[in-house]
């Protein structure tokens, strides 16, 4: 088959066939605008970032500790029982080191970034978010971090009411 | 089964805003290529024939929907088409008021599949399912190549 | 349940910007998939169609705008959509519909034009995440599997260079497949590793480009190819699929349990009970040079943590005892997502059928595997193929 094919198909463009408009072409930048609800449980979790707080629903039933929190238990399949608070220090998980901003530009100061577990959650159980106070260098998994918050006057209910996390300092638990 | 625990005070939820922006060039393709440009530089519309299922078709394509043999062979689409059917837009895209009242238009050609929806140059009053119209392009110099070369269409002069 | 065979497969060539339509690449792939099987379109019972976000085209409901090109028209047709997954997935649902009795030949066409996303395909993957915990970060797409690839590189001691072995074989394969897109025959470890960091420790030589095109198989029950007297087939033996938890950051991001559920669910239904032993060469997933890694621990292929020492081995190599990849891979050839399907199933097809060309394994394959990975970052699919 692979011999017997003399021109595979499709007729290849180059940057300039398309951006200078070359060959013939359509654009159109559409802009939808939407309006998320957060629904029960995210409800609640913005609204403790705000006050400073993390809150994560436990299961009863797998008695796991689960955040960010969620009102139902998709290993149990069923309603999870209550409301309660972690701690905001943690363990670096994984992380990244991003020469990459959200549209693939390229940028000369890194973005440190990675997930999180947090205290008091389930094993494991965390959040993506930035670091801070540490260089590319320094930071390693299993680092042992906490959470620095924006002055609370600055908060909004979001994740970015915590600014990033920074290394746990000596003696801090 | 239902969630153990519900906020009842409805302020108390939260919406989270944003939106989904994108940049977009769409190529016309192999098809549309021929199309463009015969629009662009000629004013006039080509159709894709396939011979062996007799069919034009408008918009062009490089298959026959029928037989799924590739088509090669371009041909003019008669001069003048027919309102398929109408509608009268009040409303402009964004739900903004469109004063005066927009018509559009499904026109088809005769012996030719498919056909081309755009604004029929009528007033709501003059316009109707029937009527013999011819397309209107712009200025040469104004035309890029897409769908917007076209004004739209006007009442054929041979039918009043 | 009724015995699949695949008959027939076509692709376009893999570039970063193609001319044609979505639809027009869509009609290329599939008319010469039906060529290659000598089907003509009335032959066609049913359509699957496979293709990934509708963003990247930029077209909303893709599938019922490429029907006509995928010879949908007037035909049981269905648009499925599993991600990246799409790859290999559409095939799985091309073979329940002949499986199950519905069609005797079900036509599966996969597509994705990413050039008409701009400046890159990478602003709408931004889309893709949670809109509350993760889109107030102003993530990039490439950062999810940075941290997946530093957990597992950290987890088992993995440096760099065992990673970027991948890159260099499947550029290297892919010299041999005349529709690829970054084949290199004089590529280097070290090319890899001096190519521009992008996400440590994702380099730009360690993940796939975007890529235009379109690629189609051809599926028949085991009656209509005795009927047809046809001879160029290779029979589907197993099937299998899995998702994991939606939450990615409680995630395992060092073995893919989704993609060991969804071999051994394959692997239980092809009769397969020692993988390493009974599969002859594997065409898993590959966007990125580490995930090749990933996935054949996944498949069960190689011990947790030791696919890399295969790699270095030269086990995995196209004349080696566990061929991976022969095709070149998305790294190679490219990766107009769900249009892999050309290197996943249509690699099978065209090795256990010996119409690879160049591509071909120097030894007699019979049993290969496939396997693609998708939605964000969660889910597997796995067919078996038997010669």
């Amino acid at each position: 088959m692979t011999a017997r094919v003399a021109k595979w198909p499709g007729v290849e463009l180059s940057a300039a066939d398309l951006l200078e408009g070359k060959v013939t072409q359509t654009r159109f930048r559409p802009d939808a605008k939407y309006a998320w609800s957060a629904g029960e449980a995210i409800s609640r979790f913005l609204e403790e970032l705000q006050a400073g707080r993390l809150i994560a629903r436990t299961c009863h039933r797998c008695e796991r500790i689960l955040f960010p929190p969620r009102m139902f238990c998709e290993e149990c399949f069923r309603p999870t029982d209550a409301w309660t608070y972690i701690r905001d220090t943690g363990t670096i998980e994984t992380y990244s080191v991003s020469y990459l901003d959200t549209d693939a530009k390229r940028i000369s100061e890194p973005i440190l970034v990675g997930v999180v577990s947090l205290d008091g959650a389930s094993p494991k159980m965390g959040m993506m978010h930035y670091f801070g106070e540490m260089t590319k260098d320094e930071i390693r998994i299993g680092m042992r971090v906490r959470a620095v918050w924006r002055p609370a006057e600055e908060r909004k209910g979001s994740v970015l009411d915590i600014r990033y996390f920074r290394p746990l300092r000596e003696g801090e638990r | 089964m239902t969630f153990l625990e519900r906020t009842t005070d409805a302020r108390r939820y939260r919406a989270w805003e944003g939106n989904m922006e994108a940049d977009y060039i769409y190529t016309s393709g192999l098809a549309g290529q021929r199309f463009f440009v015969a629009l662009r530089d000629e004013g006039r519309l080509l159709a894709a024939r396939c011979t062996a299922c007799g069919l034009d078709y408008l918009p062009p394509r490089i298959f026959c929907e029928e037989c799924f043999a590739e088509l090669t062979e371009f041909v003019p689409v008669p001069p003048e088409g027919q309102v398929a059917s109408l509608t009268v837009a009040h409303q402009d895209r964004t739900g903004a008021l469109a004063s005066p009242p927009q018509v559009w238009a499904f026109v088809t050609f005769k012996g030719v599949r498919g056909g081309l929806l755009h604004r029929l140059l009528a007033t709501p009053d003059a316009a109707r399912p029937g009527m013999r119209v011819h397309i209107r392009v712009r200025p040469r110099e104004a035309r890029t190549g897409t769908i917007a070369d076209i004004e739209g269409f006007e009442p054929a002069r041979s039918t009043k | 349940m009724r015995k699949v065979g695949v008959i027939g497969a076509g692709m376009t060539i893999f570039r970063r910007r193609l001319q044609e339509t979505g639809k027009e690449m869509c009609f290329e792939a599939t008319r010469m998939a039906l060529d290659s099987a000598g089907l003509s379109i009335g032959d066609v019972d049913m359509v699957v169609n496979g293709t990934a976000p509708d963003a990247f085209d930029g077209v909303h409901m893709k599938g019922e705008y490429l029907l006509d090109g995928c010879g949908g028209y007037r035909k049981p047709y269905t648009r499925v959509f599993t991600g990246g997954g799409t790859g290999v997935f559409s095939t799985i649902a091309g073979w329940w519909h002949v499986a199950s009795g519905l069609a005797d030949v079900v036509l599966v066409v996969n597509e994705e034009k990413m050039s008409s996303c701009q400046p890159h395909p990478q602003s709408v993957f931004a889309h893709i995440w949670d809109p509350i915990l993760d889109r107030p970060l102003k993530p990039n797409l490439v950062w999810i599997f940075a941290m997946e690839m530093n957990r597992y590189m950290t987890v088992y001691g993995i440096k760099k260079e065992d990673i970027a072995r991948v890159a260099v074989k499947n550029k290297r394969n892919a010299v041999g497949h005349p529709c690829a897109q970054l084949a290199d025959a004089n590529i280097t470890v070290d090319d890899v590793l001096k190519s521009e960091v992008m996400a440590w420790p994702v380099q730009r030589l360690d993940i796939s480009p975007p890529s235009d095109g379109a690629s189609a198989v051809v599926l028949a029950s085991d009656d209509f190819i005795r009927r047809r007297r046809i001879k160029d087939r290779a029979w589907i033996s197993g099937v299998g699929w899995c998702i994991d938890s939606t939450m990615w950051t409680d995630r395992d991001l060092v073995f893919p349990e989704y993609v060991a559920r969804a071999a051994k669910m394959a692997y239980g239904m092809a009769k397969v009970r020692d993988p390493r032993r009974e599969i002859d060469f594997a065409e898993p997933y590959d966007p990125f040079d580490y995930k090749e890694l990933h996935h054949l621990e996944g498949l069960l292929l190689a011990k947790k943590g030791e696919a890399p020492t295969l790699t270095r081995e030269g086990v995995t190599q196209r004349d080696g005892d566990l061929p991976v990849c022969p095709s070149g891979g998305l790294m190679g050839v490219g990766n107009p997502i769900a249009a892999t399907m050309g290197m996943k199933i249509g690699e099978l097809f065209w090795q256990l059928t010996g119409q690879a060309g160049k591509r071909q394994i120097p030894h007699e394959v019979r049993t290969g595997v496939s396997q693609a990975w998708g939605d964000l970052m969660q889910y597997g699919c796995v067919v078996v193929m038997r010669a």
